[in-house]
């Protein structure tokens, strides 16, 4: 229980920390003024929402091969925080986008491959609550975990080619734009920050699975009986 | 015994059961033609536009059909259990999923190719001198979609609401499949028409990665 | 029927287990079939028959414990013994013909000379005038012979009956009784799930009975066929 509310502390701490950092240790940003701050933001969400899933896709190896539900309530738990961090990228797009360019939605690069990730693991919570029997729901949830993240790569590979194809405007922090060394710097703590508070929520929200499958074991011993 | 041997005849059947009703293909036919008017209608592009987004209508409209035809796939062999039968009759569960993907691809390639002449008219591309490097697009893209179809449809056999959880499995996943067959297509029925070979090798690595995680996992997709 | 040339061989549970979800459907189910034995399995509907003969058949994977043949020919292995299995659906190809099916899962499996083979097991099964008639068009009873024959292609020592006579009328059940005598004499294997007393019970040389997915009765520890069978509605 200590240990818990220490953990949230420390993180919440190194968020502040984070916060700090983007608004009052990062540089100006001769073009974009204030806005360009919520890069710090919308970037190391992308990144931190990928660690998430590909934690979730290890987890679903994992239980494809051992079939311990464990790693299923572990597939779903990363999936959902994942699923959390990509919305935040995409609503931070727009408010980024809008005060810049003046247009709310840009199909650049991070935000179109954003996009199809977030329709993919949206795909895999439905596919989850059709499928009843959880042996049959974990098994079938994790094959398609698996396939999904088999395509991440050949999303971004696809959307990139793409971009090149058809320039579109590049937003800052997008791959191949530079940055400040002293922005990657606060980029790459932002980051850190954010992977202290996805550990975290994962954590609380792998709890939470465990609880709802030993229940629902129960449950069926029970209408069994 | 092999797994080609068995996989030969398994498509067998596959195209023999498919030639007796032809249900499967003519509806699918329609349904892709209904598709393209529709967006004719809408768009009533120029020629140049056409050019334009006609690839890309194309394809979105050969991926809403492979999902609707796709259904079918494990569906019918649900029926009477027939997928238990196989599973006790074949060596190696992956000549299933081969014959089936390979069927899949066949059918769908046969529509595609139906329907060129039909969308070389309603939006006036020329097609014929670039026909061989078409066909190689629409086989690459093709295969892609009935192998990443074919595993999902085996998955969405076993739950509920199939009939829309296959196109939201399907479409999202698919998305650089639409992405680059489209480019190839708009390069070679440009003005000045040319061979995408970025786009081509792009596919096959699409194709390769794929049929090898279908190759890893099948015989899980085909489990109890 | 033919006699298969085949070496007798037998069957061992060893402590599986079937898990769905919370529900158990088997539980610690040791059981040991000799060579030859012809065993009915009797129970309620959800005793866990069908699981236990799906798994014999290699078709489910147990959550727990293990299955193995016992009497294999040498140098065979574990995963070539394949039981012939008939179950309650037909699983066969309503849109093709019964000697396509036939056909289809023969050269599936490797059968010796495909086409003879299937002709026979048409005529031994009847079925020989209508052999190029889509099984859409059969009768239950027809359909029945037609399963029947697919899971005799490849001459199995092990056959796997689940619940057999369902739909059947007195003259299928009467030619399916048949049909398994002649089998059990030839020194097959077989385990059949039945609900209750019947032509096709009365050929067992062993009765077990499953509640809830344990054992609850077993001949072959001093309880009577008939009072395992006759519990099974119970």
């Amino acid at each position: 229980m200590v240990k818990s509310v220490l953990a949230a502390a420390a993180v919440f701490l190194l968020l502040g920390a984070a916060a700090y950092a983007s608004f009052f240790i990062a540089p100006t940003d001769a073009k974009q003024g204030l806005i360009y701050r919520i890069l710090f933001l919308h970037v190391a969400s992308a990144w931190t929402g990928l660690t998430a899933f590909f934690i979730s896709f290890v987890a679903n190896l994992l239980y494809v091969w051992r079939r311990q539900p464990r790693w299923d309530w572990l597939g779903v738990s990363a999936a959902e925080v994942g699923l959390a961090f990509t919305t935040v990228v995409l609503v931070t797009g727009p408010i980024w986008a809008h005060p810049v360019w003046g247009i709310w939605w840009t199909w650049s690069p991070r935000l179109t491959s954003t996009f199809v990730l977030w329709l993919l693991y949206v795909s895999f919570l439905l596919l989850r609550t059709l499928i009843e029997e959880p042996e049959r729901r974990a098994l079938l949830s994790s094959l398609f975990g698996i396939f999904a993240f088999i395509d991440v790569p050949l999303v971004f590979g696809s959307i990139r080619w793409w971009r090149d194809q058809h320039p579109q405007p590049v937003v800052m922090g997008e791959p191949g734009s530079g940055l400040d060394p002293l922005m990657y710097k606060v980029l790459f703590f932002s980051w850190f920050a954010m992977l202290a508070l996805m550990t975290l929520l994962i954590r609380q929200r792998f709890r939470v699975e465990a609880m709802r499958g030993d229940l629902e074991t129960m449950q069926r011993e029970m209408e069994a009986a | 015994m092999s797994l080609l041997s068995n996989t030969a005849v398994l498509l067998g059947k596959e195209i023999r059961t498919e030639y007796r009703s032809r249900e499967l293909l003519t509806i699918t036919i329609v349904f892709i033609l209904i598709v393209m008017f529709m967006f004719s209608i809408t768009f009533q592009p120029t020629s140049d536009e056409s050019r334009r987004i006609g690839p890309g209508l194309l394809w979105v409209a050969f991926l809403f059909a492979a999902s609707l035809m796709l259904q079918h796939c494990f569906l019918r062999e649900q029926h009477n259990d027939t997928l238990s039968a196989l599973r006790l009759s074949v060596s190696d569960p992956f000549a299933i999923l081969l014959a089936k993907l390979a069927a899949n691809t066949l059918f769908l390639l046969l529509t595609e190719l139906f329907l060129l002449p039909i969308f070389a008219l309603m939006y006036n591309v020329p097609v014929v001198r670039v026909l061989h490097w078409l066909a190689l697009a629409f086989f690459l893209g093709s295969l892609g979609i009935s192998i990443a179809g074919t595993a999902l449809s085996a998955i969405s056999a076993q739950a509920r609401m199939r009939e829309l959880l296959l196109p939201v499995l399907m479409l999202p996943l698919l998305t650089p499949i639409l992405i680059v067959s489209t480019e190839v297509t708009k390069s070679l029925l440009d003005r000045a028409p040319y061979v995408q070979w970025k786009g081509i090798g792009f596919l096959g690595v699409f194709d390769l990665i794929f049929l090898t995680a279908l190759w890893l996992f099948g015989e899980y997709l085909l489990e109890e | 029927m033919t006699l298969p040339a085949f070496a007798p061989i037998g069957l061992r549970f060893e402590n599986i287990d079937k898990r769905y979800g919370g529900l158990l459907a088997l539980r610690g189910i040791s059981l040991s079939i000799a060579p030859g034995e012809c065993v009915v399995f009797a129970g309620r509907n959800g005793s866990g028959k069908t699981t236990l003969l799906r798994i014999a058949a290699r078709l489910v994977r147990p959550s727990r414990g293990s299955l193995s043949f016992s009497g294999k020919s040498e140098g065979a292995e574990e995963s070539e013994v394949r039981p012939g299995f008939v179950a309650h659906a037909t699983m066969v190809y309503d849109e093709l013909s019964a000697e396509e099916n036939l056909l289809l899962f023969a050269k599936l499996q490797d059968v010796p000379h495909p086409k003879n083979r299937v002709e026979t097991l048409l005529q031994e099964v009847g079925l020989a005038e209508r052999r190029s008639s889509l099984v859409r068009t059969f009768s239950r009873g027809m359909r029945q012979r037609v399963a029947i024959a697919r899971a005799l292609l490849h001459e199995p020592a092990i056959l796997l009956f689940d619940e057999p006579a369902t739909g059947l009328d007195p003259q299928g059940v009467a030619w399916l009784a048949e049909a398994i005598r002649r089998l059990r004499d030839s020194g097959c294997t077989i385990l059949m799930s039945l609900h209750g007393e019947s032509e096709i019970s009365s050929l067992g040389t062993r009765a077990i009975r499953l509640d809830a997915g344990s054992v609850a009765a077993d001949t072959r520890t001093g309880a009577t066929f008939r009072s395992i069978l006759t519990f099974a509605d119970a």
